[in-house]
């Protein structure tokens, strides 16, 4: 018997989903639709300046087709890591597009905010306490890292989830949040099998990513007591065995555990077969219940400002010599900003990356050709967005005319555009590689009510 | 001597998390996957990573054919010095890898 009908219109809200996928979906009457709002897979400036990846419009423009969906078919509707990185103020900025799009479709909502924002003061306390536990590969933390990040969340697990659809609410929205638990979190309510939720779960999490064709974005997933079952719900794509089991793969440093709010998902005695065309049919996943309740914290802070330039090299004469070329230039730059700015190589980074023979590889690549031209990305890092845009200043004539030896004819290179340099802003980094433990799974996670 | 992309059906990297990259080499049969699990060699694929060998991870999954490798990153994701945050073009790496 089924449990619940999760309907996961694709794997994140702004990548688009196919309309007639959605309504073939809709037919099915899930209980709910579930989609994913964030990720860190953009890095750590979402977190860091509290922003979202996606454009307002993407995003509103495919809200406002679930919240037709949810309307029409009368169940709730679910987004979690709201805002890319599901800070408070990200909640509260998909709350302020849910509820104009209430208005202009005339929609009466009640709306159920999850926030998991974490207060510094209480993590500096949970550190002290030895509560907040590192995780492989662990990272360096001490009070005076903590008390230097921008923003601090928690991910939500099932529970916290479940206490949202427990309000009634018509529109959850989550901050930060294991990705499978917004999925998982009905079907563990009504009774269907842990290590089967949690499994359908992960596969499902991606939307179409575990079919033939991932841009169709819709899938459906039904939960019962022994397993589950999955399905695309696009016309031009299937649902394999190979598909399907493929994507616990995926993402995943282990391809049999994953790890959760209160326990973990083991896959190894798992079983996929066929029920029919396009249908896979899973079970066997177990799922481990833990002594504690520990749920993982991400945080960013700021390493510096940045600016960048990029100059053009398509002498043959310099494309040839270009790794020499910038060996010589950087030694030259650095006496030119010691000397003119009092500054130490150990105060900024300058970086040069070559594109056309290293620059996404680096030390790694093993490859060589011959490039027709070679583009020269520098990046500078400092502590402040002036003595950046300073240094990029200063270098810019340099990058220009630098010569390869001292008996030659000054060369001019290509610069792309003006004005060369690029200031890119605070640049941040991820900080917290972490768990912190819980007392109960509701101790640092806020649920508000609204209506609209 | 061929390459390894040349003998299976697809070869991918990813991150898995902003600490972790993993690379998938999915052999396509039982026969390809034998004979790769057997010829693949750890210390040879850690020295192409330029990682320490006991910070690679191997998994053969027999059931799907599969070789999986994750290891941590030496740089994080988004690191001023990382130049892939995605970590997909690694799988290159693995690709072009004498067999």
């Amino acid at each position: 018997m089924i449990c619940s009908t999760v309907l996961v219109p694709s794997g994140v809200l702004g990548l688009g989903f196919d309309l007639k996928a959605l309504e073939n979906g809709l037919k099915r009457k899930p209980n709910i639709i579930s989609i994913d709002g964030g990720s860190t897979d953009s890095g750590p400036h979402s977190l860091g300046s509290n922003t979202s990846k996606y454009s307002r419009a993407a995003i509103k423009s495919e809200w406002k087709i679930l919240m037709q969906a949810r309307e029409a078919s009368n169940i709730p509707l679910l987004i979690g890591s709201c805002g890319t990185c599901g800070t408070d103020s990200m909640v509260d900025w998909m709350e302020d597009i849910t509820i104009e799009l209430a208005k202009e479709l005339k929609q009466s909502i009640k709306i159920a905010k999850l926030y998991c924002e974490q207060d510094k003061n209480f993590i500096k306390m949970s550190f002290k306490n030895h509560k907040v536990l590192p995780l492989e590969p662990s990272l360096k933390l001490d009070i005076d890292i903590i008390q230097d990040m921008k923003h601090i969340v928690a991910l939500a697990g099932a529970e916290q989830i479940q206490e949202c659809i427990k309000t009634g609410a018509d529109i959850i929205l989550a901050g930060r949040a294991t990705d499978t638990a917004l999925i998982s979190a009905l079907p563990l309510m009504n009774g269907a099998d842990p290590g089967g939720s949690w499994h359908g779960a992960k596969i499902a999490e991606c939307g179409a990513l575990c079919s033939n064709n991932p841009t169709s974005g819709v899938v459906l997933v039904e939960f019962d007591q022994t397993g589950f079952t999955v399905e695309a719900m696009s016309d031009k794509a299937l649902c394999t065995i190979e598909t399907v089991a493929a994507h616990m793969l995926y993402e995943n440093a282990d391809p049999f555990i994953l790890f959760e709010p209160g326990g973990y998902m083991d896959v190894t005695n798992a079983s996929y077969t066929i029920q029919e065309k396009g249908k896979v049919r899973v079970e066997g996943a177990n799922w481990i219940k833990s002594d504690r309740y520990n749920v993982k914290l991400e945080g960013a802070k700021i390493v510096g400002y940045q600016s960048t330039l990029l100059v053009l090299l398509r002498d043959r004469h310099y494309v040839e010599n270009s790794k020499t070329w910038i060996r010589n230039l950087s030694n030259f730059l650095e006496s030119q900003i010691q000397e003119k700015m009092a500054l130490d190589s150990s105060s900024y980074s300058l970086e040069f990356r070559l594109i056309g023979v290293n620059a996404v590889l680096g030390e790694l690549e093993i490859s060589s050709g011959n490039p027709v031209e070679v583009g020269v990305l520098c990046i500078v890092t400092s502590k402040t967005d002036t003595i950046s845009t300073e240094i990029a200043k200063l270098i810019n004539p340099f990058l220009l005319h630098y010569p390869l030896t001292d008996n030659e004819e000054l060369p001019t290179f290509a610069f792309p555009y003006s004005p060369v340099h690029s200031d890119r802003g605070c640049v941040y980094e991820f900080a917290l590689n972490h768990t912190l433990e819980l007392n109960n799974p509701m101790e640092v996670f806020r649920i508000k009510i609204s209506e609209v | 001597m061929s390459k390894l992309a040349e003998n299976v059906s697809r070869i991918r990297s990813k991150n898995a998390g902003p600490f972790w990259i993993t690379i998938d080499i999915f052999c396509g049969s039982t026969e390809v996957y034998k004979d790769v699990c057997k010829r693949l060699n750890n210390s040879e694929v850690a020295d192409l990573l330029k990682i320490q060998g006991q910070d690679l991870k191997r998994f053969d999954i027999e059931k799907l054919n599969v070789i999986k490798f994750s290891f941590p990153r030496k740089i994080p994701q988004g690191d001023i010095l990382d130049r892939d945050m995605h970590g997909a073009q690694m799988a290159v790496l693995l690709s072009e890898i004498n067999l």
